[in-house]
């Protein structure tokens, strides 16, 4: 580590093993095919020699000396009493057989070319067809007449119908010379063809397979040590009796007996042969199973490992919290630890801290104080601090010893929630030690983690060096991913409750009285500003709009429509909806503020602020706007009921009236077409015809119903500003409550299936009715009845099914697309490359823009450096394009239902898919 | 499409004049699409040369600011990008907008078959559009849609068999013919192109004028002709033969390209335009009338097959573009672009997965932790590879820093003094 430099591993050579070097590497060779003796000591030369490293503790060694956690292991040897073929290799090993001669061991001609190249037959000739010879043909060097070659899965090589013994096999690879074995596209260098043929079987150490000892005092053996005895088993009763001169049958026997024992002793999953079995029947584990799979060791050890310094509870919100904040128990403060590297300035701080041991009680104020849990000496010996020894060990701290000392306010630490399916599924926050048992952070972080309080647990990691806090402090605090690199826009900002307490304040600018404004801002660091007015008993008030023109950076300037407007055309300053928001110079002249203001995803204010102010003043509108909303909405308060959908009588028998008249319509329709006076739609056929036009016909019905009832919830109705607001659901949800639900759908059509030509046996044979179908004329509020209940359950299981096969198919496709494509990066020189220096693109993205930093996909907003040259005002919506593209295709009306509706269920299932969710990540990161 | 259209031909002194500014500004010029851009905009406001100039300057500048990073991990920011969104996606196919009649596979199954890189597209479709002069015109429209709608002839006339007579006949309806503007005598034509006039003979029917059926019936074999075994098997049963003729005579295709099963017409405000069913973009091509610069299809690999591997690329971010921007999700056009130009990096169009990319990387580590491991191990060991650890999975799994962002620069740090101490940290 001398001055920051640290080795580097620069390649890894693969190759194979020679048997000589196998036998150089082994410590010991083993013939017993026994483990411990009655004593429960390892038996010498059986498979727990002492030779191959240490598991227990209080023995030593016999090869390196060490004790348990010292000896790394060491290899020992089976020498096999026959060779036998390595089944990864039987494919190999048959072209070349096939390839070379017989007798001399020279390439024949028209050889199959190596699997491994792929033959460039792009342009070239056609390759030469690598057809298995059909006649015999003779070796050009030795003339000698060459066999057919056969391999019978997974091991038996035939010529001509013959078996080839792998000795005889082993014999020909032999006589293949290196520069033909090169020839044929292997490296000779890095191991010759005949070692594919095993002679000697390396014994991994005991590390990699230790035996466990139950509760019951017996001791179960690793699948590994398993397959060596059978190994060993029969490779002695094959020694025996072919050096006894038994039969040659029993021999071959015997030989094919190890065969499949070595076979299975590295992949137990060998097509064609049954696999190894343990006592309980279960498959046993080998090698290949050991490497294979998702829970195999590259993927679950090599591409992902286990971490200390970390800790994973419950979530819950605090929107005092700064956005850069997570709040960490104490609890867990005091397990989690920073190492403090002592120095001559430090050295005293340090020692006060060890003296405190690793509980010290609160501070007189009742603040946490941190403690410390290790001490490591200078000379790296690790010394538990506990109350006891406390005093003592605050001795030993010297310059140059590390104290691992426990977090505190400040800390910076990373915060992840799975599925981390993007890069703002994991970032850095700064610790504040807080009661209780959950970790905190403010709601408006939950949208880049996918995150809800509804037991969703996440994952905290400590940072161990300074580097590592120096990077997470430039790259990856909250603050830094404001803007996704997705789409260029905010990916935080506030959200539900926020929303609606930004729209309360600022909806046609309601006033506040002194006690009102000193509450509202008693969690602002703004001293109250000066009154907008008096009313008329001269007590002073303030403004919605004044309040929140606090928390905007005094040089704003924007304008843009709101989520409220409803396509009116009154002047931007005189909207009679106060659906045109004015910013100007930081203070809002007009508009309520709502989701396209601050929403993530969308806020408007928020991505000026973030990208002309910088993410710091990005953050601090944030954390204020979180304090001001629930100041605000504690204040003006919301609740919304189920009386909140109540529709007169009137509009009632109106919705009934208008659905009737749909009904009427649909069987008009189906009385048409069985007359088969239906006009037929071009390329559609009659039935079609028929269900696109009914479908028409309900769908307007609802939309009517839906209007009917939409007439009687205005502005004043508390769930009518959720949903105009964007604060949560949307006016389709309330006149589906409200009016009519509609009409449920399976794979986009009507429903349709359940019994022989009807839905359910309530209803007639063929019955193409509306009802018959599935169309629900009730509302929510209403209530369904049973067989419209039972409709709407059918379309809402399609939607879970939905959401379960699609969270593992995109997860496939994501793993695969990151697979293909994480290694690319931008070259210094700006062109895209990869790791072979391939240019994939020679400009990123054509102009070499980082989407986080482009203006919603458009590299410069022309319009607002205009007006900022210019000094006018910016027309925000009018420039922002909803795709990064422009214009998005337009939306038929019919369409917009379909999203609408899609809109719905996704929520729905949001819910639902966090329980179902939730227990899978559980018990996995339950331990350490 | 994905190219903006080149700017029209107009003053290059202004082009230029902008690059100018921006060169001087921030030592490069701007890309033509935003150079054009501003052009456009500068002369649409009429302004003084010095506040013209003053908004170059400040667009060159931001244009600098928000350029990429070197090192930085473009790609992985590219797979979460469309990755992230994929578990919004609906997985329903949904209606083409506006076309109620057609369906088309959108959302989640779309994209993951253009990740594939899948030949034939699970619901092929085309945009036909029609020369200038024909496109406003209902009816020239309507005919090329005919022609390019493949009509077989149970789509025009009735087929039946009469066992007793040993003959198939074919009755063309008036309507149907109108309908699809066939005449009979191009029915003819098929029948007699179609049918093997060894086998079978044609004859006028019954009726007259357009609707005279046809009449198809078994030829006597040739006497004295050595016969197969078959020939003689079908022999014996003649009404075997007339089944084959009757299933024969259904398939026949009149007119129309093959491949394309339906074409609809639709009119798209000043024009219409034929969407069909099925894709043969060859084939459509050669139809007079149709507009080969704005005719499109969504299947890949036919438009990778007829322009070549630069316009598969666009096509890909097209249909990747707008299977995301159908479904509301907005997804930066750089990490499409970033896909499509992997897949297509090497010539022809390869899949993301373990088939295409993925199985050619040139670690072996890399590939053996993403699927199929021993394999990969066992070859390895043969060919004597080695790994070079410059990507991020080898790296990852022998445990040292990826080479990407931070990790790809090393810094090295050296005390002038042994008096200067390291910083202090922490408590």
């Amino acid at each position: 580590m001398a001055q920051g430099l640290s080795k580097r591993i620069k390649s890894l050579q693969f190759a194979f093993l020679s048997p000589d070097e196998i036998r150089r590497m082994s410590a010991v060779k083993i013939i017993t095919a026994d483990t411990y003796d009655d004593d429960g000591y390892p038996i010498e030369m059986g498979l727990m020699d002492l030779h191959l490293g240490v598991i227990e503790p209080n023995l030593r060694c016999r090869t390196c000396g060490g004790r348990v956690n010292e000896c790394p292991g060491h290899f020992g040897i089976i020498e096999l009493a026959m060779p036998v073929i390595h089944v990864g290799y039987a494919k190999e090993i048959k072209r070349l057989l096939q390839s070379t001669c017989r007798a001399c061991g020279r390439i024949l001609p028209g050889a199959p070319p190596s699997r491994g190249e792929a033959p460039d037959s792009d342009d070239a000739a056609p390759a030469p067809r690598t057809r298995e010879p059909k006649e015999e043909r003779a070796c050009p060097f030795c003339h000698e007449v060459q066999h057919r070659i056969t391999l019978d899965k997974p091991t038996t090589f035939r010529e001509d119908s013959h078996k080839i013994t792998p000795k005889e096999v082993r014999a020909r690879l032999e006589r293949i010379p290196d520069e033909d074995v090169s020839a044929l596209g292997l490296a000779p260098r890095f191991g010759r063809p005949e070692w594919m043929v095993l002679t000697v079987l390396p014994v991994p150490p005991v590390q990699v397979r230790p035996s466990i000892t139950l509760e019951s005092g017996e001791r179960s053996e690793d699948d590994l040590t398993h397959k060596l005895v059978d190994v060993l088993r029969i490779n002695q009763r094959l020694r025996e009796n072919r050096d006894m001169g038994a039969p040659q049958l029993v021999v071959e026997d015997l030989w094919e007996l190890l065969q499949y024992h070595v076979t299975t002793y590295f992949d137990n999953q060998t097509s064609g042969i049954p696999p190894a079995r343990h006592r309980s029947g279960r498959p046993l584990k080998t090698l290949a199973q050991r490497l294979k799979g998702k829970d195999g060791r590259f993927r679950s050890n090599l591409s992902g490992k286990r971490v200390n310094f970390s800790a994973r509870t419950v979530i819950s919100p605090d929107p005092l919290l700064s956005i850069n904040e997570v709040g960490v128990p104490v609890e867990i403060a005091r397990g989690l630890t920073v190492p403090l590297e002592v120095t001559a300035h430090n050295q005293e701080v340090a020692k006060e801290l060890v003296k405190r041991g690793p509980s010290p009680p609160a501070a007189e104020d009742g603040t946490y104080r941190c403690g410390v849990n290790y001490l490591v000496r200078e000379d790296g010996q690790r010394i538990k601090v506990m109350e006891k020894n406390a005093d003592a060990c605050a001795e030993l701290v010297t310059p140059g010893s590390i104290v691992e000392r426990q977090l505190i306010d400040g800390d910076i630490v990373l915060f992840n929630r799975q599925p981390s399916l993007h890069r703002m599924s994991m970032m850095a926050h700064f610790v504040r030690i807080l009661p209780h048992k959950t970790f905190r952070f403010n709601l408006c972080d939950c949208p880049p983690y996918n995150a809800d309080f509804d037991g969703d647990e996440m994952n905290l990691h400590v940072l161990q060096s300074q580097e590592a806090r120096a990077e997470a402090k430039v790259l990856m605090k909250v603050e830094e991913h404001i803007l996704s690199p997705r789409y260029g826009g905010p990916i935080i900002g506030m959200l539900h409750d926020h929303i609606t307490a930004a729209f309360l304040l600022t909806y046609q600018n309601p006033t506040f009285t002194q006690p009102e404004v000193t509450y509202l801002l008693s969690k602002l660091p703004y001293p109250i500003p000066p009154p907008a007015g008096k009313d008329k008993d001269g007590a002073p008030f303030w403004t919605g709009k004044q309040l929140f023109s606090l928390t905007l950076p005094k040089d704003l300037t924007l304008e843009f429509r709101s989520n409220i407007w409803a396509r009116c055309d009154c002047p931007p300053l005189g909207c009679k909806h106060d659906a045109y928001v004015v910013i100007e110079n930081g203070v809002l002249k007009a508009g309520a503020i709502d989701k396209k203001a601050i929403a993530y995803e969308k806020g408007a204010i928020l991505d000026a602020i973030a990208r002309t102010d910088g993410m710091g003043r990005a953050r601090q509108f944030l954390d204020e706007m979180s304090r001001l909303a629930i100041t605000a909405i504690a204040l003006k308060g919301l609740s919304t009921g189920i009386d909140d959908e109540d529709v007169p009588e009137g509009a009632r028998r109106e919705i009934a009236g208008a659905l009737g008249a749909a009904r009427i319509k649909v069987n008009e329709l189906v009385e048409l077409y069985r007359k088969g006076e239906l006009e037929q739609m071009p390329g559609r056929s009659l039935d079609e015809t028929l269900e696109v036009m009914v479908r028409r016909e309900l769908g307007q019905a609802r939309d009517t119903a839906g209007d009917l009832a939409g007439r009687y919830l205005g502005l004043e109705n508390p769930a009518v500003i959720l949903a105009r607001s964007g604060a949560r659901g949307s006016m389709l949800n309330l006149t589906q409550m409200a009016g009519a639900v509609g009409q449920q759908s399976v794979r986009g059509e009507r429903l349709l299936r359940g019994y022989v030509g009807r839905t359910l046996p309530h209803y007639e044979r063929g019955d193409l009715g509306a009802d018959a179908r599935g169309f629900v004329s009730s509302s929510y509020k209403g209530g369904l009845s049973p067989t419209e209940y039972f409709f709407h359950s059918m379309g809402g299981r399609e939607s879970l099914v939905d959401t379960a096969v699609r969270t593992s198919r995109s997860g496939y496709m994501q793993r695969r697309l990151i697979n293909a494509l994480e290694d690319l990066k931008v070259a210094e020189d700006g062109t895209v490359r990869n790791t072979a220096g391939t240019v994939i693109e020679y400009r990123y993205g054509e102009d070499g823009i980082d989407p986080t930093r482009s203006f919603q996909g458009q590299p410069v907003p022309i319009d607002e450096v205009v007006a900022q040259v210019l000094g006018r005002r910016i027309h925000s919506s009018d420039t922002r394009r909803p795709d990064g593209t422009g214009g998005a295709p337009p939306v038929t009306e019919e369409e917009m239902d379909l999203q609408a509706e899609a809109q719905l269920e996704e929520e729905a299932e949001e819910e639902e898919a966090e329980e179902v969710g939730a227990p899978e990540e559980g018990p996995e990161f339950g331990g350490e | 499409m994905i190219v903006p259209d080149p700017p029209k031909a107009a003053p290059r002194e202004a082009l230029a004049r902008i690059q100018e500014l921006a060169q001087k500004e921030t030592g490069a010029p701007l890309p033509p699409a935003l150079a054009g851009e501003l052009k456009e905009r500068l002369q649409g406001l009429r302004l003084p040369p010095g506040d013209a100039a003053k908004i170059v300057r400040e667009v060159a500048a931001r244009f600098q600011r928000a350029e990429v990073d070197p090192h930085e991990s473009v790609g992985i920011l590219a797979a979460q990008s469309i990755g992230e969104p994929g578990t919004q996606m609906t997985l329903r196919t949904f209606h083409y907008a506006g076309v109620a009649e057609m369906n088309v596979t959108l959302g989640l199954p779309r994209l993951i078959e253009l990740v594939d890189a899948r030949r034939v597209p699970s619901t092929p479709m085309m945009t036909v559009h029609v020369e200038r002069k024909l496109r406003a015109d209902r009816d020239e429209v309507q005919k090329i849609a005919l022609q390019i709608e493949v009509t077989t002839i149970p789509d025009v006339a009735s087929i039946g068999t009469v066992v007793e007579e040993l003959k198939v006949v074919v009755a063309p309806q008036a309507a149907l013919l109108e309908a699809r503007g066939v005449k009979r005598s191009e029915l003819e034509a098929a029948l007699g192109e179609n049918l093997d006039p060894r086998l079978f003979e044609v004859r006028s029917g019954s009726g007259g004028g357009e609707t005279r059926s046809f009449e198809v019936r078994l030829k006597e074999s040739p006497a004295g002709a050595t016969k197969t075994k078959k020939e003689e098997l079908v022999e014996e049963m003649p009404f075997k033969k007339l089944l084959l003729a009757s299933e024969a005579a259904k398939g026949i295709r009149i007119k129309g390209v093959s491949g394309i099963r339906r074409a609809l017409i639709r009119k798209e405000k000043d024009e219409y335009v034929i969407y069909t069913e099925g894709s043969n973009l060859e084939g459509v091509l050669e139809i007079a009338g149709v507009d080969g610069a704005r005719t499109t299809t969504n299947s890949i690999f036919e438009i990778y097959r007829v322009y070549g591997v630069e316009a598969a690329r666009a096509a890909l971010i097209h249909e990747a573009n707008r299977t995301l921007a159908e479904q509301g999700l907005g997804v930066d056009i750089r990490h499409l672009m970033l896909v499509a130009d992997v897949m297509t990096n090497e010539g022809d169009i390869r899949a993301i997965g373990r088939h295409g990319i993925s199985g050619k990387k040139t670690s072996v580590l890399a590939r053996a932790a993403f699927e199929i491991t021993a394999a990969h191990l066992l070859r390895a060991a043969i060919t004597g590879e080695v790994d070079e650890l410059k990507g991020v999975a080898e790296n990852i799994i022998v445990g040292q820093p990826i080479t990407l962002g931070t990790g790809a620069v090393n810094l090295v740090y050296r005390p002038l003094a042994a008096a200067a101490e390291p910083a202090k940290e922490g408590a």
